[in-house]
Formats: C-alpha cells, sequence, structure tokens
C-alpha cells in the first residue's frame, strides 16, 4: 500500500464560457516522483495547473493533499499547501531584486512587522548556494535570462517548502547546458522527496527525466501510466490520437536561382561579417545557440534594426538599410520569434492580425475593403487550418499552435519570395508542428525560398536543405543537409569546429 | 524540500556584482541628480541676487514646496503601483474649502485638519474602489472623478469664499509661522514624507505596492491582495490630498471653488521629474518631492533672477520632458549593460 499521492485531482471539470476546457480529469502525483503532463496546446494543461495553482477554480472535482480534500481560494491557498508553480513565462518583479522577489509577501520580519532586509538577502545566499548556482541576491530580476529567472522561481518554491513542484514549459526558451542544470536541479529535489509536475513539448526530456506520465487530449484525460516501457510513438498517438504521419515531410524540390543575397553584413557588436545566399525552393536552416545572434541577423536582414555595414539583395536588386516595408516590397517576410510580442496584436481578432499585412493592397482609394480583408483573411486562415470559432475573434483566445499559424497566415498573405522564419514550432505541439513543416516544405516546393531560425536540432536536421551554423555572431559552418549530423552542427554551434 | 546535495558549484564570473552595482547607482544618481540641479539652480540664484537666500527667501521656498511635495509624496504611492489619481486637485479644492467652512463656523482647528483628512480618505477610498474593483484604467476613471468632485465642490460652494479673515488667527498664524526659517508646515511634510518613505522601504505591505507597479500578474500569482493594496494607496493618496487641503487654507487663507484646479498636472509633472516610472515598480517618495521642490523653486529663482514669470511654465514643461529623456536613455543603458553581462557570463561558461 503506498502513502496516499501529495497532491491529487479527481473528477475535475472547467468550462471557460461555452468552451470545455477540462472534463472528468484526474491525476496523482507521488512524492519523489517526477509526473509528466503531456498533451497538444489547447490540450487543457494550463488549465490545470492554473487550477492546482488556485488561480481558477473547478466547476466540478475535488483536489485532495495527503489525501484530504482542499478547496483553494487563491495562490496563496496553493503557496501554503506546498505547491509550487513555475510558469512558462517566469512570473518575477523585474524592479525587484532577486532576494525580494523570492520573499515576497513572506519576508523574514523584525520588530514591529518591519522587514529584515539583512535576513532576506542572506536567506537567499543560502537558498543559492543550496542550489549551486552563482547568482547576486541583490541583483534586479531585470535583465536575467530565462533560465536564471527559473532558477530564481526554484529558489522561491525551495523557501517555503513546496512538495510540489509544478512546471510548465520549463525547458522552451533555454540552451543544452542551462537545461542541464536545471534537470540536474530537479533530480535532486526529487530524490529528496518532492513530487513534479513537468510539462513539456520535447518527447525526449519526458522520457529522460520522468517516472510517470499522463495525457490529456481535448480536456479529457486519455492515459495516466509509468514512462517505462512506452516508446515515443505511443506518446505521440495519445496525444494526437492518430497517427502521425512523417514527422518531417521534407519534399525534394528544383534548386532555382538565388532570391536572398546577404553580403558581409555587420551590426557592432551583435553579429560580424555575414555572408550567404537562399535559393528558390530551398529551406536553408540556420542554426545556433541561444545568443548567437540569428534572430539579431534577421531583423537586419529585413530591416527592423539597422545594419552597419554589408548589403542585402532580394532577386538582385539591393535592399534600403532599416525600412521593412521596402523589404516587404521587394517580396521579403519575417515570421517573429516571439508570436505573442511581435507577431500578433493578441485582442484584435484573426481577420485583423492576418489584413494587417494587407492595409495597402487590400485598401480603396486609401479605405480600407472590410470585404476583401476578410475574404482575404478566411481564405488564408482555412489554407492553414486556423482552428477557431469565428474569424473575430480575438487571437489571443486561441491555443499557441493556431496562434502560431496565424503569424504565418498574414506573412503569406503577402506572397512572398523570401520567407524568413524564427523559431516557427517553438511552443507548439506535435501535431501543428507537423502541419508548419509540412506547410514550409510546400512553400519551397512551390519555388519560395525559405530561411528558417531554429533551436530543434532535430527540426533544422529534418527540414534544411543546407545549415548554417552561427556561433557568437559568426558564420561558423555551412553544412549540406547529406552531411549535417547532431554532431557536426554543435561542434560548429559552441565553436569547437575546425 | 530540501536539498542536501550539494551540486558542484559553478564558476565564478568575474564581474559578479557588476549589474547590481550599477543599477545601484543609477538609481541613487536619479534623485542625486535632482538634488543637484536644484542646488545649481538656488546657487546660481544666489550669485546673483544676495538677497534670495535671506531667511524669509529659504521660508518662502519651503512653504510653497511644502504642499506640492505633500500631494506629490501621496501621488508616487499610487504611481508606483502602474496607476494614476488625476483627482488630487479637486481633492485638495474640497478639502481645504470644507475645512475653511467648519473653522468658520467656529470649528476647533485640529478637528478641522482631521475633517479634511477624512474628506480626502474619502475621495482616495472612491478612486480606489473604482480603479481596484472596475478593472478600468485609472486615468480615465481619475479623470471622472476629477469632474465629478469638482462639480460637488462648485454645486457646494457656489460663489462663496473663505478668506484669511474667516478663519482664526491661531490657524493662520500657524500657516505663516515656523522655527527660524523652518515653517511648521514644511516641518509636518517632511514627517510625513519620512514616514512614507519608511514604510515603503522597511514593510512587507510597501513593498508589496513596488511588486504590483513592476508585474501585475505576477502579483497576483504570489498571492498579495492587489485590490487591496491599489485601495490603500488610493487612499493614502486621498488622505494626503486632504491633509494638503488643510495646509494649503493655513498657508493661503483663501479659498473658492476653483481652489486646486489643474494642481494635478503640477504634482503628476513633480512625480515624473523626481523618477517615479510611470509604468511602476520604480522610483521613491523622496525623488517624488525633490521634484516638488525643485518645480516650485523655479517659481521663486524666476523673479529673484529679474526673469518674467510667464518663463514658468514653459521652463517646467521642458524640465519634464528632458526628466522622461534622461529616464530613457538611462533605462536603455542599464538594459543594454545586464544584457552585456548575461551574454558575458555565458560565455564564460557560468551555466556549463
Amino acid at each position: 500500500m503506498r502513502e496516499p499521492p501529495v497532491l491529487a485531482v479527481e473528477g475535475l471539470d472547467k468550462s471557460f464560457g461555452a468552451v470545455r476546457a477540462l472534463h472528468g480529469v484526474s491525476l496523482q502525483l507521488h512524492a519523489g516522483e517526477a509526473h509528466a503532463l503531456a498533451g497538444e496546446n489547447g490540450a487543457g494543461k494550463s488549465t490545470l495547473i492554473k487550477t492546482l495553482a488556485g488561480v481558477h477554480r473547478p466547476d466540478a472535482g475535488t483536489v485532495l493533499i495527503d489525501g484530504e480534500p482542499v478547496t483553494l481560494h487563491g495562490p496563496a491557498d496553493a503557496r501554503d499547501a506546498g505547491i509550487a508553480v513555475i510558469y512558462q513565462e517566469p512570473t518575477l518583479f523585474p524592479d525587484l531584486s532577486v532576494a525580494e522577489n523570492i520573499f515576497m509577501g513572506r519576508q523574514p520580519r523584525r520588530s514591529l512587522g518591519r522587514i529584515d532586509h539583512k535576513a532576506v538577502k542572506a536567506a537567499a545566499a543560502a537558498l543559492f548556494a543550496r542550489l549551486g548556482v552563482d547568482l547576486d541576491p541583490e541583483q534586479p530580476a531585470r535583465g536575467l535570462s530565462i533560465a536564471d529567472q527559473q532558477i530564481v522561481e526554484i529558489a522561491k518554491a525551495l523557501s517555503f517548502d513546496a512538495r510540489v513542484l509544478i512546471m510548465d514549459e520549463p525547458t522552451a526558451a533555454l540552451t543544452g547546458s542551462e537545461v542541464a542544470r536545471l534537470f540536474a536541479v530537479v533530480r535532486t529535489l526529487r530524490e529528496q522527496g518532492s513530487a513534479i509536475l513537468f510539462i513539456s513539448h520535447r518527447l525526449e526530456e519526458i522520457f529522460g527525466l520522468c517516472q510517470r506520465v499522463t495525457t490529456l487530449r481535448d480536456g479529457a484525460l486519455i492515459a495516466s501510466e509509468p514512462v517505462e516501457g512506452l516508446t515515443e510513438d505511443d506518446l505521440v498517438r495519445r496525444m494526437v490520437g492518430r497517427d502521425l504521419d512523417e514527422l518531417y515531410p521534407k519534399q525534394a524540390t528544383d534548386i532555382g536561382a538565388v532570391a536572398l543575397s546577404v553580403r558581409r553584413l555587420t551590426r557592432e557588436g551583435v553579429f560580424t561579417d555575414v555572408s550567404f545566399d537562399v535559393r528558390r525552393g530551398e529551406i536553408v536552416g540556420l542554426a545556433g545557440l541561444v545568443g548567437a545572434g540569428r534572430s539579431e541577423v534577421a531583423r537586419a536582414v529585413f530591416g527592423i534594426d539597422r545594419r552597419d555595414a554589408g548589403t542585402v539583395e532580394v532577386d538582385g536588386r539591393a535592399l534600403v538599410n532599416g525600412a521593412p516595408s521596402a523589404a516587404m516590397a521587394a517580396g521579403l517576410a519575417l515570421v517573429p520569434e516571439d508570436r505573442r510580442a511581435q507577431g500578433l496584436v493578441m485582442g484584435m481578432s484573426i481577420e485583423r492580425n492576418i489584413g494587417l499585412t494587407g492595409l495597402r493592397t487590400t485598401a480603396r482609394a486609401g479605405l480600407m475593403d472590410r470585404r476583401a480583408e476578410r475574404s482575404r483573411s478566411l481564405d488564408w486562415a482555412v489554407k492553414l487550418q486556423v482552428k477557431y470559432a469565428r474569424i473575430a475573434d480575438a487571437v489571443g483566445t486561441l491555443s499557441g499552435g493556431n496562434q502560431q499559424k496565424v503569424v504565418l497566415a498574414k506573412w503569406l498573405a503577402t506572397g512572398p519570395r523570401v520567407l524568413i522564419v524564427d523559431e516557427p514550432t517553438r511552443g507548439i505541439d506535435v501535431g501543428t508542428k507537423a502541419e508548419v513543416h509540412r506547410l514550409l516544405s510546400g512553400l519551397a516546393a512551390d519555388g519560395v525560398a525559405v530561411l528558417m531560425i531554429s533551436s530543434d536540432l532535430p527540426e533544422i536536421l529534418g527540414m534544411a536543405d543546407r545549415v548554417l551554423v552561427m556561433h557568437e555572431g559568426r558564420l561558423t559552418a555551412e553544412i549540406p543537409r547529406t552531411e549535417a549530423t547532431e554532431e557536426s552542427v554543435m561542434a560548429a554551434a559552441t565553436g569547437r569546429a575546425a | 524540500m530540501t536539498v542536501t546535495a550539494q551540486p558542484p558549484a559553478p564558476a565564478v564570473g568575474p564581474d559578479k556584482a557588476g549589474g547590481t552595482r550599477l543599477v545601484d547607482r543609477v538609481f541613487k544618481l536619479r534623485e542625486l541628480a535632482i538634488l543637484l540641479v536644484f542646488l545649481v539652480m538656488i546657487g546660481v540664484t544666489q550669485a546673483g541676487n544676495t538677497e534670495f537666500l535671506s531667511e524669509q527667501g529659504i521660508k518662502d521656498l519651503l512653504l510653497n514646496a511644502t504642499i506640492l511635495v505633500l500631494v506629490a509624496t501621496g501621488q508616487a504611492l499610487v504611481v508606483i503601483t502602474r496607476n494614476v489619481d488625476l483627482s488630487v486637485g479637486s481633492t485638495l479644492g474640497i478639502t481645504a474649502f470644507a475645512a475653511g467652512d467648519f473653522l468658520h463656523a467656529g470649528g476647533n482647528s485640529v478637528v478641522a485638519i482631521v475633517l479634511a483628512v477624512a474628506l480626502g480618505v474619502g475621495c482616495g477610498l472612491l478612486n480606489g474602489a473604482l480603479v481596484s474593483l472596475g478593472q478600468v484604467p485609472a486615468l480615465v476613471v481619475t479623470l471622472g472623478t476629477l469632474y465629478v468632485i469638482r462639480g460637488i465642490d462648485s454645486i457646494w460652494v457656489g460663489s462663496r469664499q473663505i478668506t484669511a479673515s474667516d478663519l482664526p488667527g491661531g490657524y493662520v498664524d500657524f500657516g505663516s509661522g515656523g522655527i527660524s526659517a523652518v515653517p511648521y508646515l514644511a516641518l509636518i511634510a517632511l514627517a510625513v514624507l519620512i514616514a512614507v518613505a519608511y514604510y515603503l522601504r522597511h514593510f512587507g505591505g510597501g513593498r508589496e505596492l513596488y511588486a504590483l507597479g513592476s508585474n501585475p500578474e505576477a502579483a497576483r500569482l504570489a498571492g498579495i491582495p492587489v485590490r487591496r493594496r491599489i485601495l490603500a494607496a488610493y487612499t493614502a493618496c486621498g488622505a494626503l490630498a486632504g491633509l494638503a487641503g488643510a495646509l494649503y487654507l493655513a498657508r493661503f487663507g483663501n479659498v473658492d471653488s476653483a481652489t486646486g484646479n489643474g494642481y494635478e498636472l503640477t504634482v503628476v509633472s513633480a512625480v515624473v521629474v523626481g523618477g517615479v516610472a510611470f509604468t511602476g515598480g520604480s522610483g521613491s517618495v523622496y525623488g517624488a518631492a525633490l521634484g516638488a521642490l525643485l518645480l516650485t523653486s523655479i517659481n521663486s529663482v524666476l523673479p529673484a533672477l529679474g526673469v518674467s514669470s510667464v518663463w514658468v511654465l514653459a521652463i517646467n514643461g521642458v524640465l519634464l520632458v528632458l526628466a522622461i529623456a534622461v529616464d530613457r536613455v538611462v533605462a536603455l543603458r542599464v538594459a543594454e549593460a545586464l544584457k552585456k553581462r548575461a551574454a558575458f557570463n555565458r560565455r564564460s561558461g557560468r551555466h556549463g
């Protein structure tokens, strides 16, 4: 007979308006266990987590702690019950020091209820020592890397002796070594008897870290089982409810003339002397570690940032420096890395978001032609199979994968000759990922030149005809598809290449 | 959970605390910079007009600043939470008249001040409740209450006027009196300022104001009672505007239905010039008070230098734009420095 689970939910229901986010979901978390929560975007994982964190109140069902039913009235209740949540986007106070962030609301006090600032600082330093990380407690949270922000969140969890640690896609924005550090910390916590609930879209992480896995699909529980004995295919099938076609559906294409030509592109202190070509029908992968300068190159090519030196040519015509509208007119499109902040206006409708790139072309005599805008948007939303209730719904109501499709639709609607995609599948589920890949492949087959920036090595290896690798602001390697392997790309990305 | 195992300690970056010191320095610098501008301005004026810093001159400088310092302190509390209170001018007007009306009817001076503060608390509660419960942008809500409170004031006051002759002599004497060059009113403002600054620094509730201004969503997730804190900030702001109203009455002895008209803009300018960021989460009440001191001093400096006072508004505006520009440039520089440091640490394998 096992001890009762530290945290369990039974028959959880939660609806938002007409959308049933969760129905009849049960889950058991045991001490000393790392438990994966799998499912596509929109499967209900975030809702489940927020229910456990006390942010959402369930419509029906019970939350049990040590076998006792409890009601969580708010985040403070969950915290007092020993549940710590580390959200996808860390929730720190950028203006306050790291130490203050950890102890906000629970600072050690001295007489008259005053905060004992020295004790706060010392306790934070002690937590970092226990975690084996080097962070200055007095440093402001602003400017910390995502990895360090997560460490601060973990220190916060430690500070109130959390027994349950819930992590929502903690590795999405981390580099390889940062992931290794995070996993080392998590394994230590688990060995000390904490229960971990871990969400990731990277299957290899689920298999590498967790003992059990619970799969959700469309808000319902599909399976809760030991990881041992499962294969990646089994798990994917549970998540999407069908067999996936090949994950990287790269079509052989006729590679044509040079469409995008970048020569000696330099931006002081960011990247130096970057030269490459992308041909019609070709997908060129741009790999490298986070911070290598890949997105910055894309921004300079598109003209969002000014280049200090070098030239950019589209179909043989030079682009004006620092003018995105000129780049768009030349047939260049850039699907940015951060869809929430850079790609979409979250409060605006799907229709209007896609329409943003057509404000000039669909206008008549300077006035918007609403009907033309709608038909253009609908057309692309349907082509990309965006799942939505009404095209007038705000983009913010869609799941991550569908938001990404809207960003793609927005740019594809311009009929680009050169498409730059920056992390096109970050944080989106396997099913949608395959759709995005098929789409990119199809575009290349139609003669579009595609430059794909990605930190997902299998994606780079699976999709690219050629792989460019950046390291610390310089292009360090150009590897043809046949010779590209994880080893050869990583060696160039970490600067170990000959 | 407890971690006893010690993972290997990573290599320590050479400039471990570089970012902290930089940021610390910048924020202290921000307030020092205003102080410096103030002192230079006073110095130049004194050099040009040796009568400027006479006992009466200093007293006037401090007296002029007192009311604005009080209201700016309250406003800073609200701005730190990423909100704003535009109704402080109306609050000041109505509380000043209420206190005057009460004194005119033969009321006790202390009770009159308490009455003004209580009325201010009422206005603050109204604002706080609307902003925190209604989830409506504070700018719009308090613009509404600005007119509502001013409207009620106009209906109630009509064409009446309180003049110094309506007030007990002791009250007016208190308004202009002091210990040598330091007016009593300035001492009150200073005491309030120190108390508020101490609260913000050393009490949980104070830190939580910064936290929820810095990242409202994170504050909610951290279990901070966001609505209650915002309500408290507005209430304190209203109370200080009420106190300022009572002191305004003592200082000028002259109140009508237009008293405090347009004052909110001066207050907001003082707060911003003082380095309290409109995006919330940073700045200090000392900065706001220095901003208030700087802005009001310009009013005295220009006549002393023989410059027409028509320049005051333009100079205030230039200061405001300058302050915002400086803040922006400094913020960009700091962000760049922090980024470079992070990149350096990454390269030197701190996360390895």
